[in-house]
């Protein structure tokens, strides 16, 4: 409890043209501690985070902050990372073509003479990557490990700049339960070595389990800081001072009844693009009802994208048989287009890199998916094109001052409404949604929750990927667990538990 | 108050329609540069820059640059180049001139030759760049080559004329008719066909926005609007329609502009227009969204092996014959209009008026310098810094809190737009 202070920054200020990101923000981290930094998207918290750092020079911001009780005035992230405080960011800064060993001392590389000396580079990764608990060869490539590994590596870098200050932002958005688990045991274990942590995160139970503080921001003011040693915290709490009120009932209530079967896929086999002995899919067969959300559980790897995007037009991997039948009739969707037609939609769990061009604007991108719907012997007509854009910024709350804007300005959460609208605009019959509130805040989670739900209820039968077990169980009717490529379940959501799926998201490996 | 914000906005987006939808500010930009620019000329030159000989001149010299400008932007939106156009135009030409001068062709059939063997070019080598996924600056570099090659060996390396009736089809001027007015009386009739062409198309806009309820901008707009338009066409009209009898309006300045009109349209309306956006801008989410990305390469290159041919042959029309050197080096011109015009080199960024603009730079400044007696030489110097500097400031402009004469510019635009838009335009 009476840690002394490593870091307060005080009243800090920061204003892009036009909007105040952060208003008269503070905050104090004790020494030895874990800080969580909750907020809805847009709060603020990467803004703070790179004034912290330097990203923003000092003097583009107003107020003070004071590192181990000396004001500081960093003028670029290498003077921060000069004085122990290294950021890591959601989109991690490694060079998938260069090994683990020269990604760790790339920038900072031991000399002998004017020559890199690959000896002491290997020696010390090793030790590194014993520390972050990595059992890779130092050579390996880092295109050659997953997300996970890749998370470790950048802590293996951060420390072999003599950490003192660790910053984290989302480091667990893009892992899967196991991998998030081994990297907050890492946080906290670096805790016990004297590294102090700020993780942003979103996950409230992560922020519960490990973190010692946590400090709210909202709109770009700081609501509060909680100490979590005086008890009294739990989600419920920190939602409502993210939000500003309490959330009610997080999932919206099941449909009582669900149509009869429409869609169906049989004994759908994919072989992996470049390796032809894996098959990402064996022999899968499942079934979607009107008005049903149907969950696809699994582990990161399992195969729930690919078998989503091989079924969405063959999108992913060579197909090797199966049939997909709809209303009774076997189709063939050999493409995008064939699959839009027949009504098919895929909200990719990749927004960024593969459900937007974030050049467009909020228009565009909304109407992109079905051009001809709007369009007479292909001119596009501008007039109905808004129109409809507009429609949907007003249906589904896009916050955004006009449909003029690019994509690229909104939020995670608003970004992920105009890819819904824009394959709502598709009218689909089935829509099959990927992580679709993966690094969504959690005010924008129940929007979206609320949106599926509306979708299910108008008779469209729903596919939700998520790796997130509440979200499956809370918002699904019917849950299909896979393993390695392989239905290995399917239960009703109501009589099913986080116990039952993990066991058979993960059968062979027990537990 | 917002609904009033909208409407200023709504002007400003139609305004700003004239000059291409997509980053109009920043064309706004490049415009206002190439305004200064035409201004210190003709303050330099003491008036004969503006002079209808001259600006006649321009048009008639430099359109087939601006020809292959719109072709090149499509491409380079769309994430491409190509760097084979000069030597494409090159082969299809020589054999136009082949088939009128050894063959004895008619010229009609001569320019259908020219534009199928454009097509087929494009073909070639759009099917290497779409569907054997060859990067399109390998292909193209290798048709730099391959077809300097054959214009030179079709043409054996020599001069070969072109009939009299191609010239005057392809590098000709507006026909003297109807009585003396002191003006060329077709250009003016273009001119009159252009305003009525004007009202009507913002007519029927109006008309079709208040069918179907949308906003409709208030009479004062409408009407500002038309009276600047047509303005700028009155003054344009008399400019070309008052050069010297029989030289007056070229037939290239109308090819060129039938151009404008019709790429504008077809990149800023159509489907295809939109998806050479989206498949430049984000090509793995096109592909996800139903484009079929393939056809769109194919397309792309594809026409600029057709523009090529047509700009080629517009060359040797001025020229009145084709050689072994046509071509060298117009790809080069062409890639740094659209630049200038404010494309990103990475795709999805980009429009045909914004390329004809900087095309446009391009061309007053050569014309200007070379009007003040300056050598090829240092006209080359100077044309290069403008085209590291242009795309620089935009670089620059991207990047937060840096300083930017455009966005200077732009800032200031906007600002004064936003106050006082209203005042501005009655």
């Amino acid at each position: 409890m009476a840690e002394p202070v490593i870091l307060s920054m005080r009243s800090i200020t920061k204003e892009f043209p036009g909007v105040r990101a952060l208003d008269a923000v503070s905050l104090e981290v004790r020494k030895g501690t874990i800080h969580a930094i909750c907020g809805e998207n847009g709060a603020g918290k990467s803004t703070l985070m790179k004034v912290l750092s330097g990203v923003y020079p000092h003097g583009t911001f107003d107020g003070e902050i004071v590192y181990q009780n000396e004001p500081v005035a960093f003028g670029s992230i290498n003077d921060s990372e000069r004085a122990g405080i290294v950021i890591i960011h959601q989109e991690l800064a490694l060079v998938p073509e260069l090994s683990i060993a020269e990604n760790i001392f790339l920038g900072n590389e031991p000399r002998r003479g004017i020559a890199i000396d690959w000896d002491t580079v290997r020696m010390r990764a090793t030790e590194l990557l014993a520390r972050v608990g990595l059992d890779e060869d130092p050579d390996t490539p880092i295109k050659h490990i997953g997300v996970g590994k890749q998370q470790l590596v950048e802590i293996a870098k951060a420390l072999e700049k003599h950490v003192k200050l660790l910053i984290l932002d989302e480091p667990t958005a893009a892992l899967n339960e196991a991998d998030s688990q081994h990297l907050l045991d890492l946080i906290v274990g670096l805790k016990a070595k004297g590294v102090t942590s700020i993780m942003i995160s979103h996950k409230l139970n992560e922020i519960e389990q490990i973190a010692d503080d946590i400090t709210i921001i909202r709109d770009g003011r700081m609501i509060e800081t909680l100490d979590i040693a005086e008890g009294a915290v739990d989600e419920d709490r920190i939602i409502r001072g993210m939000v500003g009120r309490t959330l009610g009932q997080r999932f919206p209530e099941r449909a009582h009844t669900t149509g009869e079967v429409f869609f169906e896929v049989r004994d759908w086999t994919v072989q992996h693009p470049l390796s032809a002995e894996r098959l990402v899919a064996k022999g899968s067969s499942f079934t979607v009802r009107r008005g049903e959300i149907v969950g696809f559980a699994g582990l990161m790897g399992a195969g729930r994208t690919e078998l989503a995007m091989s079924v969405f037009g063959r999108q992913y991997g060579t197909w090797l048989g199966g049939t997909i039948h709809k209303d009774g009739e076997e189709i063939k969707v050999r493409s995008v287009p064939d699959a839009i037609r027949h009504g098919i939609a895929y909200v990719s769990e990749d927004r960024k890199a593969l459900g937007l061009n974030l050049l467009d604007t909020i228009k565009r991108s909304i109407v992109s998916a079905k051009l001809s719907k709007i369009a007479r012997a292909g001119v596009v007509d501008g007039l109905q094109e808004a129109e409809t854009a507009e429609e949907y910024r007003r249906s589904l709350r896009i916050k955004s001052p006009s449909v003029e804007h690019g994509v690229d300005t909104l939020s995670g959460g608003n970004q992920q409404k105009v890819v819904l609208a824009k394959w709502m605009f598709t009218d689909p019959d089935l829509l099959i949604l990927d992580e679709p509130t993966r690094g969504i805040d959690v005010g924008a989670k129940s929007e979206i929750y609320q949106i599926v739900r509306e979708l299910a209820d108008a008779g469209k039968g729903v596919i939700l990927i998520s790796s997130e077990l509440p979200e499956l169980l809370g918002l699904a009717d019917r849950i299909y667990t896979i393993f390695e490529g392989r239905i290995t379940g399917e239960l009703q959501a109501a009589d099913a538990d986080q116990e039952m799926l993990m066991r058979r998201m993960a059968p062979t490996k027990g537990d | 108050m917002t609904d009033r914000v909208d409407e200023r906005r709504g002007f400003l987006a139609e305004f700003s329609m004239l000059f291409g939808k997509k980053g109009s500010l920043k064309e706004f930009g490049i415009l206002g540069a190439l305004i200064v620019i035409v201004l210190a000329f003709q303050f330099a030159t003491g008036g004969t820059t503006l002079a209808p000989g001259n600006v006649i001149n321009i048009v008639q010299s430099q359109s087939y640059i601006l020809i292959l400008a719109i072709g090149m932007v499509m491409v380079i939106i769309a994430g491409h180049i190509d760097l084979s156009v000069g030597s494409v135009a090159a082969f299809a030409s020589v054999v136009v001139a082949i088939s009128m001068n050894d063959w004895g062709l008619p010229w009609g059939v001569a320019i259908l030759i020219g534009l199928g063997l454009g097509l087929l070019i494009g073909a070639w080598q759009g099917f290497w760049v779409a569907f054997v996924g060859v990067p399109a600056f390998i292909v193209t570099l290798a048709g730099m080559l391959l077809f300097r090659g054959l214009n030179q060996v079709v043409g054996q390396s020599r001069g070969i004329g072109v009939d009299r009736g191609f010239v005057d089809a392809l590098a000709g001027y507006l026909p003297e008719v109807g009585p003396d007015t002191g003006y060329n009386n077709l250009t003016l009739l273009l001119g009159l066909l252009a305003i009525v062409a004007l009202v009507v198309f913002e007519l029927r806009g109006r008309a079709r926005r208040k069918r179907i309820g949308a906003e409709v901008p208030p009479q004062w707009v409408l009407i500002t609007r038309l009276a600047l338009l047509s303005g700028i066409i009155v003054a344009t009209t008399l400019l070309f329609a008052s050069g010297r009898p029989g030289t007056s309006f070229p037939l290239s300045g109308i090819l060129l502009v039938a151009f404008v009109l019709g790429y504008g349209f077809l990149t800023q309306r159509t489907t295809l227009g939109r998806h050479i956006y989206a498949v430049g801008g984000n090509r793995r989410a096109a592909q996800l969204s139903g484009v079929r990305s393939r056809w769109i390469d194919f397309f792309v290159i594809a026409n600029m092996s057709v523009l090529a041919s047509v700009a080629g042959m517009m060359w040797i029309a001025r020229a009145q014959a084709a050689g072994p050197a046509d071509g060298v080096t117009w790809e080069l011109d062409a890639i740094a209009a659209v630049f200038i015009g404010g494309a990103a080199v990475a795709g999805g960024i980009g429009t045909v008026t914004g390329s004809i603009i900087g095309g446009l730079v391009m061309a007053v400044l050569s014309n200007g310098l070379f009007a003040l007696g300056t050598g090829s030489d240092w006209i080359q110097v100077i044309k290069g810094l403008v085209l590291l500097i242009a795309v620089a400031i935009d670089v620059l402009n991207k990047r937060q809190g840096r300083f930017s004469i455009i966005a200077l510019l732009q800032r200031g635009l906007t600002r004064g737009r936003d106050r006082d838009a209203p005042t501005v335009a009655s």
